[in-house]
């Protein structure tokens, strides 16, 4: 029989409040090998940890049940207590009152006797915990950048300085994301491509960062220090060893008829391209759905003018497999589509524009070379309608809960651009609120209005109608005068929510990283623990997370960076000891295990066994390899005979679990 | 047909090929046919038969037999055929040590139906010809009935007449049956309401006196202990605390041969008390085609059963609430 302790958790009031944990700490006294059960009200704190180890030593306990917050919160906290009095750390078992009881009950009563079954249930597990010893597992020092924007790049950039290799993979044929589109960035106003190509051009240059661009992860397997990911090379038809990136062969392609998605479709391209002067790597890529040559086979004019021979039309995707201790998932976001928002006209009106395509109709670079002209007839816009909030804070099912955060501010920065640059423009920004915090963000704003005249009004826009002169008629509510207004725009452009890119989900799974609602990544903590994915190993950087600006894109960047530095650092990492076996006299060597391990941790062999008569049998069994098991349990559920177990959290603990519940 | 089988058993037995051969044994009555391995040739001369009473599937022998000395010659049919090949994806058979021969099949009779049908009492002998069976009473009295009409349950929604592997054939080879009718039963208890449902199982399961045939006879339950033997599982030897738990013995079976089950229908043949019981494994086949796409355990060697495979199509568990599992609670 055990000698079991039970401490119940106060949490100051966040249980107690809830949970009478006097009558708690009383009823659990009397259960099976219970020896002593008492309250704190910090059992995580110095002196509540003392009262456990002094009851481990005063008491001889050889189980300890803690009635607190969630395992996640602390169990590695008691573990230590428990390891620290003499005790092995898997003889604690926690029973969670607080996410599970004081937080989601009202009722005292209620919480109460939940509380206390949930007590009972941890301690008839203890009383079938064994004591369990931790391996070792290697670190492979490299680490895996998933997305090649300012997160992605900040990541490298920073791991390879601590002197680790990194790898980026980037879906697009360059590196540098959706901040390769902007023209200006607030509150500075410096130019997006000043500050960013240099670092595209540093992560080409670093002896330790390789990119892997118009690549994507197929599968990833293993565990943290250990990740074996397998990587897709598209076919971009070009050998990037051999070109040169001179763009000949951009200039001389026939096919000129290909929506440019750099410039969001505001201009053309050829079939064979590279996304822009600056692109890292360099190297044209094949559009496979405009490309004449791959679709009929009839031209190769690219490949006549490549003086590099650069040009292989008979590329296929590769796959390259590769090592990692780490991932950094950095996917970033997109603007949402405007379908659901009709009212607005997106889909009537040329002259109705998002954000993003304002950046390019702005930028030196962009369609028009810097001249803002409508997309419609080419002229030069008067009246300039900004609306804010497009599918941000929206409540209606159409577009997303959440604040998109950075509309507010590059809003403001393209209204004052317009004001600078051309005084004769006046520019309506309507908003329901505006949400300037941030260093020198608020005084930004502030510019636009008092210094640059741009008219803010608080209401909505109700509709947005394409007239026969080539004009828009803006119908909107003005709040403050309370009042409609009723306006003539030559321009609209919209603020489009930003959502998390739409790989993000996939590779959520191969990743086995959890996501929220909204399909951005979740962190372990959201205070304390916000740049690293709950599971371990998968770290966090910039908008995948969450919607986020430059500044504090490539602050999260670097910190995923120190998280990854620290983890890659150590030589080897402490594994859990909660791992799978099998009992070789039930097991029928069916593989029903092998088939669902997700980390490749068991093999099967034939073993000789002892059959009835003095014969021997020969069998095939399976075998666990424990420094490779993380412990998931997929097998246990899998195996029909009940011969794979998990240890730490056995088929029988989690029964007795059941049982003391619904006693 | 028979005769052929012979001669093929006759013939590697002879030349050495096999050792032994497992097929079917003559009975006191000509209904009471029982699989058997024969280990000679004098054994089979004396005792193989083949008829439209072979129902069985003797696929389940070969976990023990194709561990033994020597190789083993074995007649399928191609429902047996299924099993086998399922068997041997679960590493349960050794390949090697098997030579499979595919016959063909019109399906197998079912005893207490022809007796109904016909009714006949003292059956001596029947005969088989163009789907018709011919039955001869000792007392002389003759009934013909067609084959069709008294089927074994397996047979008349017989899903496939191909064999999935073999090492040889007798007789053509057959195709996938298309229009198979298997998963109207199940249909129809889906169209009950969840109480009518539960009703129907308590009153078909209640009859159930635990002698362990369905489980004793499935090929896909070969573990080395069955969990109900287990006395470390917590079920085995359990006193049952009522009537319904004594009932869970089959659904907690049906789970376990969920994604392995062929489809076979060997539980409802044996059963003493005449429990649908492939009904059960006939719902999880239908709830595994509609939730992961058409699959039929043991159609072929490689492709992995839909609950031990994941990808990232895969539904989710909420999938529950849009099917009504609210409803069922």
């Amino acid at each position: 029989m055990q000698r079991i302790g039970v401490f119940v958790c106060h949490c100051g009031t966040n249980i107690a409040a809830t949970v009478d944990v006097k009558a708690v700490a009383e009823a659990l006294k009397f259960e099976p090998g219970v020896v002593v059960s008492t309250e704190y009200q910090y059992m995580c704190s110095e002196a509540g940890q003392s009262l456990i180890k002094d009851a481990i030593r005063d008491h001889r306990l050889t189980g300890v049940v803690i009635c607190s917050c969630s395992p996640r919160m602390h169990e590695a906290t008691f573990r230590k207590t428990a390891a620290a009095a003499g005790l092995n750390p898997y003889m604690v078992e926690i029973a969670n009152i607080r996410e599970q009881v004081s937080w989601i009950h009202k009722d005292v009563a209620e919480a109460t006797e939940k509380a206390i079954i949930l007590g009972r249930a941890a301690i008839a597990k203890v009383h079938l915990n064994a004591p369990l010893t931790a391996g070792e597992s290697p670190v492979t020092k490299r680490a895996l950048v998933i997305g090649g924007g300012i997160a992605g790049i900040q990541t490298a950039l920073d791991i390879a300085d601590a002197g680790f290799e990194v790898d980026i993979v980037e879906k697009e044929p360059t590196i540098g994301g959706k901040m390769t589109q902007l023209d200006k960035t607030f509150p500075t106003l410096d130019c997006a491509a000043c500050i960013l190509t240099p670092k595209m051009v540093d992560c080409a240059q670093h002896e330790k960062v390789r990119i892997f661009s118009y690549s994507e992860v197929e599968d990833v397997k293993g565990f943290v220090g250990n990740f074996s990911v397998t990587i897709k090379k598209k076919a971009r038809y070009v050998d990037e060893l051999k070109c040169t990136g001179c763009g000949l062969c951009t200039e001389k392609c026939p096919q000129k008829k290909v929506p440019n998605a750099f410039n969001l479709g505001l201009d053309n391209r050829r079939a064979i391209y590279i996304p822009f002067a600056q692109a890292v790597p360099k190297v044209a890529t094949i559009d496979a759905d405009y490309c004449t040559m791959l679709k009929s086979g009839k031209c190769g004019v690219c490949s006549k003018v490549c003086t590099a021979g650069a040009i292989d039309y008979q590329q296929k995707d590769t796959f390259v497999e590769e090592k990692y201790g780490a991932i950094v998932v950095a996917t970033g976001f997109n603007p949402i589509k405007l379908d659901a928002y009709e009212e607005y006209g997106y889909s009537q009106s040329k002259d109705v524009i998002t954000s993003l395509e304002l950046e390019r109709l702005m930028n030196a670079a962009g369609p028009n070379g810097g001249t803002l002209l409508r997309p419609s007839d080419k002229t030069h816009p008067h009246t300039i309608v900004f609306v804010q909030c497009v599918g941000s804070r929206c409540d209606d099912g159409k577009g997303k809960s959440y604040c998109s955060k950075i509309c507010c501010m590059y809003t403001a920065k393209h209204a004052m651009l317009i004001r600078e640059k051309y005084p004769d423009t006046e520019v309506y920004v309507f908003y329901i609120d505006v949400r300037t915090p941030g260093k020198n963000f608020d005084e930004f704003y502030r510019r636009a209005v008092e210094e640059y005249g741009v008219h803010y009004v608080k209401g909505m826009v109700g509709k947005v109608l394409p007239e026969p002169d080539g004009t828009l008629t803006v119908r909107a509510s003005d709040l403050i005068e309370g009042k409609q207004l009723r306006l003539s725009a030559d321009l609209v452009v919209l603020a489009a929510a930003i959502e998390p890119d739409k790989t993000a989900r996939p590779l959520a799974t191969k990743l086995t990283a959890s996501m929220d609602t909204n399909d951005f990544f979740t962190e372990a903590h959201p205070k304390l623990r916000p740049v690293e994915s709950p599971t371990a190993g998968i770290f966090l950087s910039g908008a995948c997370q969450g919607p986020k600006d430059i500044p504090e894109t490539v602050s999260q960047a670097s910190a995923a960076a120190a998280k990854v530095i620290g983890l890659l650092a150590k030589d080897k990492l402490t594994c859990n000891p909660c791992v799978a076996h099998s009992d070789e006299m039930l097991c029928n060597g069916c593989s029903s295990c092998e088939k669902v391990c997700p980390y490749g941790a068991i093999t099967y062999s034939d073993k000789e066994f002892r059959g009835p008569n003095r014969t021997t049998l020969i069998r095939r069994v399976a075998s666990v390899n424990e420094a490779v098991c993380q412990g998931c349990g997929a097998c246990t559920v899998a195996c029909p005979s009940g011969a794979m177990d998990l240890k730490g959290f056995s088929n029988s603990q989690i029964m007795a679990e059941v049982d003391a519940i619904c006693k | 047909m028979q005769e052929s089988m012979k001669q093929k058993a006759l013939a590697l037995l002879a030349d050495g090929t096999v050792d032994r051969v497992l097929g079917w044994k003559k009975g006191d009555f000509v209904y009471d046919v029982t699989p058997a391995v024969f280990e000679s040739t004098e054994e089979v001369e004396r005792d193989f038969t083949f008829s439209v009473f072979c129902g069985s599937n003797l696929s389940k022998y070969l976990v023990k037999e194709s561990r033994k000395e020597g190789k083993i010659l074995v007649f399928f049919k191609p429902c047996d055929a299924y099993s086998f090949a399922q068997l041997l994806k679960e590493h349960r058979v050794i390949r090697e040590k098997v030579y499979a021969v595919g016959i063909e099949c019109y399906g197998k009779a079912d005893i207490d139906k022809l007796r109904d049908k016909t009714g006949a009492t003292v059956i001596h002998s029947v005969g088989e010809a163009n789907g018709t069976l011919t039955v001869r009473c000792f007392g002389g009295k003759e009934h013909t009935v067609p084959l069709y009409d008294v089927l074994l349950e397996k047979c008349e929604s017989c899903k496939s007449k191909k064999h999935p592997v073999y090492d040889e054939l007798l007789g053509d080879e057959g195709e996938v049956v298309d229009d198979c009718n298997r998963f109207d039963s199940v249909a129809k208890l889906e169209a009950m309401t969840p109480d009518e449902r539960y009703e129907f199982w308590r009153g078909e399961l209640s009859r159930c006196i635990r002698c362990n045939a369905c489980r004793n006879v499935c090929p896909a339950c070969t573990c080395e202990k069955c969990i109900f033997d287990n006395d470390a599982s917590g079920v085995a030897q359990k006193a049952a605390a009522d009537s319904f738990e004594e009932n869970m013995f089959h659904i907690i079976r049906a789970f376990h041969v969920v994604g392995r089950c062929t489809d076979c229908g060997e539980c409802s043949r044996v059963c003493p008390q005449q429990i649908p019981l492939h009904l059960l494994n006939r719902k999880f086949i239908k709830d595994i085609n509609e939730l992961y796409g058409e699959y039929q355990a043991g159609a072929d060697p490689d492709t992995r059963p839909p609950l031990v495979n994941y990808n990232t199509g895969d539904v989710e568990p909420s999938i529950v609430y849009e099917r009504g599992g609210k409803e069922n609670g």
